[in-house]
């Protein structure tokens, strides 16, 4: 692509992972809070104890503070579209508008209505009716989060829509193929358990600090119980759905596949780097450097994780440059001259049809169909350019799986001394709870960076990549936005942690509210 | 009548009642303010609604940024 200025791709795509990371600390601690609540408020009902009142009354108010900061910060991301990603906002048409149309209505009504009973029903409707709200606003919530995950989906891996070479848009032609498309549900089912499991740790974490200052404690070993026993299964089920998300990255996004394992040339039994120090990656001038320093193996269990099968062959990043005839690996130099021939077809059929050539238009079209499924790669000289930063990827992917191993084990081990009744006199285990609450929120986001870095330079998988998504803005702009969230974000951040703590102080001496 | 004079007394007294709540409000206002009359109107204007008039100029202008 010609005339593009990368420091404006560069800063574009800062601001927008600045947005996204900064709005994605406060959506799963609601996602998961909101059920661990309305557990909690369905013992209270069951059992009529005032002191299950109490504390679903106090992790409502988390909720509620986590809620207001982090309502609506997801909002700047669509101002972002409209601005600084204009051809993408085009391109992607009402593929992405459907979704995030009905995520708006539902969050809305659920904002206005069930959260507003959460809050202000007690004692005004019975005890019924709010039980069934908060249940509502749990379930309303992770619905809400079910549309951008879908669309987000399709970014890596569009299926369900044509594209129109008339408009240069993309109609959809299935919206239940974009619902149901396997890469978004198996993102969805993830990244929601991600948010409980990260609500189950904070629970847990926030209770320990009340048992370390030997405030509350009935209060503290009622609300681990419960944290623990949705984390313990939340884990379990996260591990699940994070195996098949894999599964979904090795068919679609083969490249990211390579890159969070640091697979370079590719092997039938393929091992998994359970843990590596990554040293110098191979290039085109040095093909044979070794891309680990250190490195610890389990045998055959990437083929395994990959196609639940350990002698499949799983392609590394160079098989996808240079391709592989013996696994019908097709090169990414093959793919740029199809992508070239597309881009070519589509300016020479906008062309025909201006002058009015109906003949050379249909030809245009023809070869714009048969190549535009590599559309994408035409941007492209250097199959090289197209592979993703390998060791920020790598190191994201372990660090994400390592901490929700982490977290499953102090889900167990906090319910074993919780069931000996000893769990009081564990400090270690209590700071290390308290201690594990930040941990869940860097595995969060290096979730996140696995899954949208690691499809770079993807905007749009194999069809459209981020320099050509942007907007031909002045980039001054995007600057000055970019530290402008910066600071907004952070003083958001950092009035949420304060109203938290002074929350928490409060009621660990009986001086809560909402 | 009743129903709205309910509900509007629902979220009256529930405002009223809160504590925390009030800070937060605070917050949520400000920060909806910094958003939509700051940010969207100064800085987050809609690249292709703003300019160009009609939805056959984008396509025009998005294909020629495709293709060029």
């Amino acid at each position: 692509m010609n005339g593009v200025d990368i420091a404006l791709v560069d800063w574009s795509r800062a601001q927008f992972a600045l947005t996204a990371m900064y709005h994605w600390i406060f959506v799963p601690l609601t996602l998961g809070l909101s059920f661990i609540i309305a557990i909690m408020e369905t013992i209270y009902v069951k059992t009529g104890d005032e002191e299950w009142k109490k504390i679903t009354k106090f992790w409502m108010t988390l909720f509620g503070i986590n809620f207001a900061i982090g309502v609506a910060t997801g909002i700047i991301l669509e101002f972002e579209f409209g601005t600084n990603w204009s051809n993408y906002s085009w391109f992607v048409g009402d593929i992405f508008g459907a979704p995030l149309a009905i995520e708006g209505i539902m969050a809305f009504f659920l904002e206005s209505t069930f959260i507003a009973i959460m809050f202000f029903g007690w004692n005004k409707v019975s005890k019924k009716f709010h039980l069934v709200s908060s249940w509502l606003v749990a379930v309303g919530s992770n619905l809400s989060a079910l549309w951008i995950l879908v669309a987000n989906g399709w970014m890596q891996n569009p299926v369900g829509m044509v594209f129109n070479p008339e408009t240069a848009r993309n109609e959809m032609l299935d919206f239940w193929a974009l619902l149901f498309s396997p890469t978004a549900i198996n993102k969805f089912l993830h990244v929601i358990s991600s948010g409980y499991v990260l609500a189950a740790v904070f629970v847990v974490g926030v209770s320990s600090w009340f048992l370390l200052k030997k405030r509350k404690t009935v209060f503290a070993r009622r609300s681990i119980l419960v944290a623990a026993v949705f984390g313990l299964i939340s884990s379990a089920y996260l591990i699940l759905t994070g195996d098949e998300s894999a599964r979904q990255v090795y068919k679609v996004q083969p490249m990211k596949f390579a890159a969070m394992e640091g697979l370079y040339d590719g092997e039938q039994n393929a091992p998994l780097v359970a843990i590596g120090i990554m040293k110098k990656a191979p290039t085109p001038e040095n093909p044979k450097a070794d891309e680990f320093a250190f490195k610890i193996e389990i045998p055959n269990f990437l083929s395994y994780m990959a196609a639940l099968d350990p002698n499949a062959f799983v392609p590394g990043i160079n098989d996808m440059i240079n391709g592989n005839e013996q696994w019908g690996i097709m090169s990414y130099y093959d793919k740029i001259e199809k992508g070239k021939v597309a881009i070519n077809a589509l300016r020479d059929f906008k062309d025909a049809k201006e002058k009015g050539d109906k003949t050379k238009a249909d030809a245009a079209l023809k070869d714009f169909k048969e190549n535009y499924a590599f559309f994408g790669y035409g941007y492209y000289d250097d199959p090289h350019d197209l592979i993703p930063n390998v060791p920020i990827t790598f190191y994201s992917f372990h660090i994400m799986v390592i901490l929700g191993i982490h977290f499953m084990i102090l889900f167990i081990v906090v319910l074993v001394f919780l069931y000996k009744n000893k769990l009081q006199k564990m400090r270690w285990l209590q700071y290390v709870a308290l201690w594990t609450i930040p941990l869940v929120y860097l595995a969060q986001q290096a979730g996140w960076v696995v899954a949208e870095l690691g499809r770079q330079p993807w905007v749009v998988q194999d069809l459209m990549p981020t320099l050509s998504a942007v907007s031909n803005i002045n980039k001054s702009s995007v600057i000055i936005t970019f530290w402008l969230f910066a600071l907004t974000f952070t003083i958001l951040l950092i009035a949420e942690i304060k109203i938290m703590l002074t929350q928490i102080v409060k009621e660990s001496k009986n001086e809560g509210g909402h | 009548m009743n129903i709205l004079k309910s509900v509007f007394r629902f979220y009256y007294e529930g405002f009223k009642s809160m504590t925390v709540g009030r800070k937060l409000w605070l917050i949520i206002f400000i920060k909806l303010f910094i958003m939509f009359a700051i940010l969207k109107i100064f800085f987050f204007p809609d690249f292709l609604k703003t300019n160009f008039n009609t939805d056959d100029e984008r396509s025009k202008y998005v294909i020629e940024q495709l293709t060029k």
